[in-house]
């Protein structure tokens, strides 16, 4: 894990030297995806929640950060942190009524919270400017940087990204994430080892939310315009599409996931003007067929395969290989979790 | 029998589901230190007790006390706590995890840090991992699975299943032990394995074990005392021989 966030830090940070203008806020959406759709695999992957209106937490993201740079001149740095601090206590919230709803109950729920969203924001126009949106200023770059204003968004958002990829990493690993896990795995043996599921699940929904949360604040800002149909129920609904190819039982999946919501339509877009979607969703069907424990779980297969042959070669102990298999087996379930037990 | 050292008291539980009465006034004791088997034909109520205790059903009436402490309307996960764990009856292990992660689920109950202090790896969450760690350790090597510590849990032989569902029961220091038929499904080589367990358990670890069974012979080689319930009563209650020659145990098991 250490090793891939270097890798993804090293590159990240490089990379916009060779990148147009255009590719640069490209790969500003993927890292801005990637923060959003690591939330949503914290609650579907590794806790079992389902959350088909993850949009609306993105709204949420997007709109504080948008009515206190513009209405109440707080700098953007503020903004952000109050957007995640909002999301997650509104997805903490939500979580608590959500306890009563299992599995594809609880996906409607939360697909009624997306629907609601863009009406709702059209509602409180006095706030959000109605249909109309609102205009945000890109941040300027500090320090005299030599950098464009793009660049300097793909740089937050990147630093924004890899900061949250760390935490994640660690309460996932801990005593914390193990119980979240548990609590998918068997919630009654969960309980019976002192677990509050409860409490585990709804602050599992809330700091999922903060993720996706702060990643709304950072659309707003690299985007530079909120507007109430940009939140649609889509939204939501390509936020699953993205945790699932990526693979939503890991954290490196996120950015798999972000990286495929942000370039496929575009691609699609390219090989037929006229049926784009067609083209999107062949894909979609190729890589489910192809990578049923999504992209990182093919990636985390290949590794085991390649420990293995070196393991053939001189002889080692096999716990390595039994590990990766293990954690091949945890990115397997979470398709249990999407009403395929296995 | 009402002395001090009774670790647990079962008081007059009445547990009905839906018109049928499930336990009818059972009432009993569990010693400190002893090993205490629950035994009684299907359908007895054995396992009905069981999730009492772990407060999953809630009687209708009549006290549960632990350690002096009343259960009844405790939540689920404050039960580990007070020193009550257990293993269950058809293997309830945390699938996608390794040997030593189930393992150290059983440490949940002892250590404290949330959310916050584990994301940010703050030197307490650090701590508390290694104290984790260690204690999982000791629980893995006192059923002698160390070298299946870094093994998925899933996968495993049925035997060994049951084996880390105990160790990770013991990782939560219980000062009572439940085991919910552990020697289901284990072969003749297990089964006297087990005895030899249970008997280290109580005697080296000083837990206090309340075991639910059918396996006969294991009841009566290993108990201290043999509680046995039929339709919900407790019908006789006592030291294992006087048990076996009762005449209302053997008509129960025999039928009538």
């Amino acid at each position: 894990m250490r090793l891939g966030l270097l890798l993804v830090a090293g590159v990240g940070y490089l990379l916009p030297a060779a990148l147009s203008s255009y590719q640069t806020f490209e790969f500003t959406q993927v890292f801005i995806y990637a923060v959003a759709l690591l939330g949503l695999n914290i609650l579907i992957g590794y806790n079992g929640q389902f959350s088909l209106g993850h949009g609306a937490f993105y709204a949420i993201g997007a709109y504080t950060t948008a009515i206190m740079t513009t209405r109440w001149d707080i700098p953007y740095g503020w903004a952000i942190i109050a957007a995640g601090a909002l999301s997650l206590v509104v997805g903490f919230l939500f979580g608590l009524p959500a306890l009563r709803f299992e599995g594809l109950y609880l996906a409607l729920a939360t697909f009624a919270l997306a629907l609601a969203t863009p009406q709702v924001l059209k509602y409180f126009d006095t706030w959000t400017g109605g249909s109309q949106g609102i205009v945000l200023d890109k941040p300027s770059v500090p320090l005299g940087l030599p950098i464009s204003a793009d660049q300097y968004l793909y740089y937050l958002s990147l630093t924004v990204l890899v900061i949250l990829l760390l935490l994640a990493h660690n309460l996932l690993r801990g005593r914390a994430g193990r119980a979240i896990t548990a609590i998918r795995d068997n919630p009654i043996a969960a309980e019976a080892m002192g677990v509050n599921a409860a409490l585990y699940k709804s602050l599992t929904f809330g700091v999922s939310a903060m993720y996706t949360g702060i990643a709304g604040a950072l659309g707003a800002l690299a985007v530079a315009f909120v507007a109430p149909d940009t939140f649609s129920a889509f939204l939501s609904i390509n936020f699953l599409v993205g945790s699932v190819v990526g693979g939503v039982a890991s954290i490196s999946g996120a950015i798999f996931g972000g990286a495929f919501i942000e370039f496929v339509p575009t691609y699609a877009q390219e090989i037929s003007r006229a049926a784009p979607w067609a083209i999107f969703g062949l894909t979609l069907i190729i890589f489910m067929y192809v990578m049923p424990t999504g992209v990182a779980g093919l990636i985390r297969r290949v590794a085991a395969a390649l420990a293995r042959s070196m393991a053939s070669e001189q002889p080692a102990p096999d716990s390595q290989t039994a590990a990766a298999e293990a954690a091949e087996g945890n990115r397997g379930s979470a398709r249990a979790v999407l009403g395929k037990p296995d | 029998m009402a002395g001090n050292d009774a670790l647990l008291v079962v008081q007059d539980i009445v547990v009905r589901f839906s018109g049928i009465v499930a336990l009818d006034g059972v009432t009993f004791e569990v010693e400190a230190g002893k090993i205490v088997g629950l035994i009684g034909p299907n359908g007895a109520g054995k396992t009905t007790l069981f999730n009492c205790l772990s407060c999953l059903y809630r009687p209708v009436n009549g006290a549960i006390t632990f350690a002096g402490r009343s259960l009844l309307g405790l939540p689920r996960y404050r039960i580990a706590e007070m020193g009550i764990c257990r293993t269950f009856q058809n293997l309830a292990l945390f699938s996608t995890m390794s040997v030593l992660e189930n393992v150290m689920l059983g440490v949940h109950s002892r250590t404290r840090t949330g959310f916050l202090s584990q994301a940010l790896r703050l030197p307490q969450a650090r701590r508390e991992e290694s104290f984790i760690h260690d204690q999982a350790m000791q629980a893995i090597s006192f059923l002698s699975l160390e070298h299946l510590a870094g093994h998925p849990a899933a996968g495993l032989p049925y035997g060994t299943l049951k084996r880390i569902e105990i160790a990770r029961a013991l990782a939560g220091a219980p000062k009572l032990l439940l085991l919910d038929e552990p020697a289901g499904g284990l072969n003749h080589e297990e089964v006297t394995e087990l005895v030899g367990l249970l008997r280290e358990i109580r005697d080296r670890l000083k837990v206090t074990v309340l075991l639910v069974e059918h396996h006969m012979n294991l009841v009566m080689q290993v108990s201290d005392r043999v509680v046995v319930l039929d339709f919900g009563r407790k019908i006789a209650e006592g030291p294992p021989a006087q048990v076996q020659r009762n005449a209302e145990v053997i008509r129960a098991y025999l039928g009538r």
